[in-house]
């Protein structure tokens, strides 16, 4: 059985690029049904376009119109495609040389495993839309014939439709089976209890929660387990008057580091049932536990900290701690 | 120059790591172990520097939570790089030549098996014209592997040469996530898997952490008695485009070449082909002895593997199997960017 608690993750987000005039100028191509290469100062014409000539450092300026057919230098076969590649069945990798270039580059080949040879001719297959990236090449595909022209590639050039593109989006989705550290763990799973659990560094004897793979400050194991209980006292604090994206309450409220008794290191949490603005430093606050059947393996276990009704703390109590 | 020699070295290999994908807990034995070799505290080490990435596990700042593991009050002189910690170790060899410090603990980690490794690391390729269509590593390695089979270069039968010899050499490494050699018309007659590769030409996805320790002059005779004196390092890297270099050759391999010839070398080729490309770069003749730890093939820890290659060698420097060795670290697709860092039981 696994020491730790583990849950799928999945992490998106968008890379929104400028493209600058020559990669902007090799999609515009694509977008209008041409591939277009770069000439560099020694005379070879290089797929996608340099942005500035290898040797002289030059920027690219004279754009090259190759293919569509073209010849495979190489190629791969993938058993396993992954999330994203141009088929979600088994294909191809090819790097094609497209006629008029004098250099390959990598597509995907839509051909059966048996029919393919280093070699062979092949000719851009377009996507049903095209908007200005290199999915417009939907993948290359065999030639129908040795012209190394394929008519229907060429019925896909249009004349150049709208403005350039000057911008991509791409987006990125990632899955990850995201693993909490075994001292994380046991946080968590005391969490699902009820129980708040810290640990202890040998050397220092500071307690951390939740606990860590090794003291911060001497870098040993933390190895010695502690209870802790579920009150504590308001260290520093913030009032949230910023509604954000996700937001769960309303604004004004208060977010707050609270120091549990016997504890050295503050915890995040909200600080509900009391006006944000009579929140203040040393103030004594206790956990809001969620109804028992709701909770899980999580610190929104604890609903929110609210006021004791204590006195404050002393302020050398938690001088330290700021 | 000032004479920098490695010190230390301990590693981690595994399959899966039932941990976090900070490492702190691979990371507190192994520093420990490195005390252990030189009698340093932590209070020696005048710079840290690590390699790791928060893409390979989607953890964010997973570099600044491994700093845990060092202890880091009174604060310490850190530095870090998103490569492999081979280019962590450049980095502090670089500070120890400056004289600013005279010792320097250098790590990496990486839990690989988190996510889709071949997958994730498309994020490395030109993201306008690679990176959308999602090419995972080993196809593109494939791609590299026929280009020599096609030009005659090399022929599947050296490839399960070299995977035969790596599996047989990991028997002797506690460390090896894949091992046990058997013939290479064993190998040859086992399924294709990315055309022409088959499985055991493709480095195990692997997760893992290790260290190193550098120490200047008489602060490296203190700590260890047959130091291995750093004699060269260098890096280059080629271009990104995979049309744009002939992926048959290794023109940063070569330029990273040292003057003189070495008796052993570890070569870090996740892919058997890459370890032929390598060799012929790099001059490394039949007389010479690759990779006794197993190499690449038979545990390719991300952001680590490269600097055990460096590790690896060193300790045939310490144990007297050999007297001027050299470890390579690649990064990249296709062996894109590559390291060298010779080592000589001499200064």
């Amino acid at each position: 059985m696994a020491r730790t608690l583990s849950q799928p993750v999945t992490v998106t987000f968008d890379y929104t690029r400028s493209t600058g005039p020559v990669i902007g100028r090799f999609l515009t191509g694509l977008r209008d049904g041409v591939v277009l290469g770069g000439r560099t100062a020694d005379g070879r014409v290089l797929v996608p376009p340099p942005e500035f000539d290898p040797q002289t450092h030059a920027a690219t300026t004279d754009f090259v119109e190759v293919g569509p057919g073209g010849v495979v230098d190489s190629w791969t076969w993938v058993p396993e495609p992954v999330a994203g590649q141009p088929f979600d069945r088994p294909f191809a990798w090819a790097l094609v040389r497209f006629d008029g270039a004098d250099c390959a580059m990598l597509l995907a080949l839509d051909a059966d495993h048996d029919a393919i040879a280093t070699g062979m001719r092949v000719t851009v297959r377009w996507a049903d839309e095209r908007v200005g990236a290199i999915t417009d090449i939907a993948c290359v595909e065999p030639s129908a014939g040795d012209l190394g022209f394929d008519t229907l590639a060429a019925l896909a050039a249009q004349p150049a439709a709208g403005e350039p593109v000057t911008g991509v989006v791409s987006p990125i989705s990632l899955d990850y089976l995201y693993a909490a550290s075994p001292e994380e763990s046991a946080f968590f799973s005391g969490l699902a209890e009820g129980r708040i659990i810290g640990q202890r560094c040998p050397v220092c004897h500071k307690v951390y929660v939740p606990p860590r793979g090794a003291c911060p400050v001497d870098g040993v194991p933390t190895t010695d387990e502690v209870e802790l209980p579920d009150s504590g006292t308001i260290t520093t604090f913030c009032i949230v008057n910023v509604p954000f994206l996700g937001q769960r309450i309303s604004p004004p409220y208060v977010s707050a580091y609270v120091l549990l008794d016997g504890a050295d290191i503050a915890i995040q949490h909200l600080i509900l049932e009391v006006p944000a603005d009579e929140v203040r430093m040393g103030m004594r606050v206790e956990a809001v536990w969620r109804p028992r059947d709701e909770w899980g393996t999580t610190i929104e276990n604890i609903a929110h900290f609210r006021p004791t009704g204590e006195p404050d703390a002393d302020y050398e109590t938690y001088r330290m701690h700021l | 120059m000032r004479d920098v020699g490695v010190v230390a070295f301990a590693q981690r290999q595994m399959r899966e790591f039932d941990g976090s994908p900070t490492c702190v807990e691979l990371l507190v034995p192994i520093f420990a172990e490195c005390y252990e070799q030189t009698g340093f505290t932590r209070q020696d080490i005048g710079f840290w520097c690590s390699g790791s990435s928060d893409y390979l596990a989607g953890r964010s700042f997973s570099f600044v939570s491994a700093v845990d593991a060092i202890g880091a009050l009174p604060p310490v002189n850190e530095s870090h790089v998103e490569m492999d910690a081979a280019w962590a170790l450049y980095e502090a060899w670089l500070k120890i030549q400056t004289g600013e410090v005279d010792t320097a603990l250098v790590y990496g980690f990486g839990k690989s098996s988190a996510g889709t490794l071949r997958r994730t690391l498309a994020l490395q390729l030109d993201p306008y014209t690679m990176t959308p269509l999602w090419p995972d590593t080993v196809s593109i390695a494939a791609l590299q592997a026929r280009l020599g089979l096609d030009a005659g270069l090399w022929d599947e039968a050296a490839l399960a040469a070299v995977a035969d010899r790596s599996l047989r050499d990991a028997e002797h490494n506690e460390w090896a996530i894949r091992r046990g050699g058997s013939s290479v018309e064993d190998l040859l007659a086992r399924p294709l898997y990315a055309d022409p590769l088959r499985k055991h030409d493709i480095a195990p996805v692997s997760d893992g952490a290790s260290a190193i320790v550098l120490a200047a002059g008489d602060r490296a005779r203190d700590a260890c008695e047959r130091p291995a004196w750093i004699t060269h390092f260098s890096h280059h890297i080629d271009p990104l485009h995979l049309g744009a270099r002939d992926l048959t050759t290794s023109l940063s391999t070569r330029r990273s070449a040292p003057a003189t010839r070495v008796d052993l070398a570890e070569l870090h080729a996740p892919f058997s082909h890459q370890e032929l490309v390598l060799r012929r770069e790099l001059g490394l003749g039949e007389d010479i002895v690759i990779n006794p730890s197993g190499g690449a093939l038979t545990a390719n820890p991300m952001f680590s593997a490269g600097l055990n290659r460096i590790g690896e060698a060193a300790g045939r420097v310490w144990d007297g199997t050999a007297d001027r060795v050299l470890g390579h670290a690649t990064s990249g697709p296709a062996l894109q960017q590559n390291l060298v860092c010779a080592m000589g039981a001499t200064p």
